[in-house]
């Protein structure tokens, strides 16, 4: 039952898309555990990143909130920090509600960067449903695994700078993104909207600087072109996801 | 140091108010269904945010310039993910090329 459960949702989506998700998982379930050996060498509870992790499973923020806690900020500062590096994740849920519409309270929770990436880089409804819960589900498996094992190794593995996972992580988010950005509709806002979040910045608290990014959306004024085809992810039949 | 009561706290707001945006649009979606148009505007949204992350972080380290090794390893993979690379070669590509960069001391 299981194994043909299992079977099938590898024939469903393919050998090449459960490598990419693989890798990503890797990928984050290693920076999961410099977080958990982050956090315990900061001098927090061992459970803490666990605990973290459980509840609000967004790494970015995680950081954040150890970092200004170690560094002897108010729990409540810590706590605005977070709000404000995650509140990117209100138009996700708007982006994604038709595809958690009938899982939606467990598929709010699982709403991670890499995996609404995934997601949105499929066009058709019924693959992107399938990716976006495979992905979620795998990413809070690795995640919560990695921030366990480092919480406990302590600082064994603190710099995973040195295998440049820094880089990898936003190569992944781009490599997702880029098919969508052929269409010259959401280009010119993304461009705009990068450009803009560089711009700021140096002078915003963290994660105000990409919110700002949403104003390239205001300038560029997408769809006004192309109304019909406003579907990113979209394009060339042979992007990378399904490109097997 | 921050307290076990005081950690426990704060995960549970952080975690409450995440879980909140998150759920706000698929709960708004049950009472309404949004226009096509509104769709595919909160579809770009998500894009150009997602685009921006990913060109901060690979650019920016906190609000400063990251290393050298970094951006050049996104940009190896940002290339190759324009030229239609599959997505492993884009990602193993990116974090060799940053982690050789380190090795070789730039």
């Amino acid at each position: 039952m299981r194994g043909s459960g299992l079977r099938r949702l590898r024939e469903d989506l393919g050998a090449e898309l459960i490598r990419d998700i693989t890798l990503v998982c890797l990928a984050v379930g290693v920076v999961g555990v410099s977080y958990g050996a982050i956090t315990t060498s900061e001098g927090l509870p061992v459970w803490t990143p666990t605990y973290l992790s459980i509840v609000v499973l967004a790494g970015a923020s995680q950081f954040l909130f150890t970092a200004l806690v170690a560094a002897g900020g108010s729990p409540f500062a810590a706590v605005l920090a977070g709000l404000l590096v995650n509140a990117r994740h209100l138009p996700f849920g708007f982006a994604l509600a038709d595809t958690v519409k009938d899982h939606r309270w467990i598929g709010s929770y699982l709403m991670i960067d890499e995996c609404v990436a995934f997601a949105l880089a499929q066009r058709d409804p019924v693959r992107r449903r399938l990716v976006f819960f495979t992905c979620g589900a795998s990413l809070v498996v690795c995640w919560n695994v990695g921030a366990l094992v480092g919480a406990l190794a302590g600082t064994a593995i603190e710099d995973t700078d040195a295998f440049g996972l820094d880089a990898a992580l936003p190569a992944v988010l781009l490599a997702l993104v880029l098919p969508a950005l052929r269409d010259r509709g959401i280009r010119r806002p993304a461009l705009l909207g990068a450009a803009i979040a560089l711009v700021v910045t140096p002078f915003v608290p963290a994660g105000l600087a990409v919110l700002c990014s949403l104003g390239g959306l205001v300038l560029a004024r997408p769809g006004h072109k192309e109304p019909d085809r406003p579907e990113p992810g979209r394009p060339e039949p042979d992007r990378p996801e399904p490109d097997a | 140091m921050i307290g076990t009561t005081e950690i426990l706290v704060a995960g549970a707001v952080l975690g409450a108010g995440t879980y909140a945006y998150r759920v706000a649009g698929p709960l708004l979606h049950t009472w309404f269904t949004p226009s096509l148009r509104v769709q595919a505007l909160m579809t770009i949204a998500a894009t150009v945010l997602l685009f921006a992350l990913g060109v901060t972080s690979a650019l920016m380290d906190g609000t400063h310039l990251a290393d050298a090794a970094r951006p050049a390893g996104v940009a190896v993979g940002a290339v190759l993910a324009w030229r239609r690379a599959p997505f492993v070669v884009v990602v193993v590509a990116a974090a060799g090329t940053a982690a050789g960069l380190r090795l070789l001391g730039l």
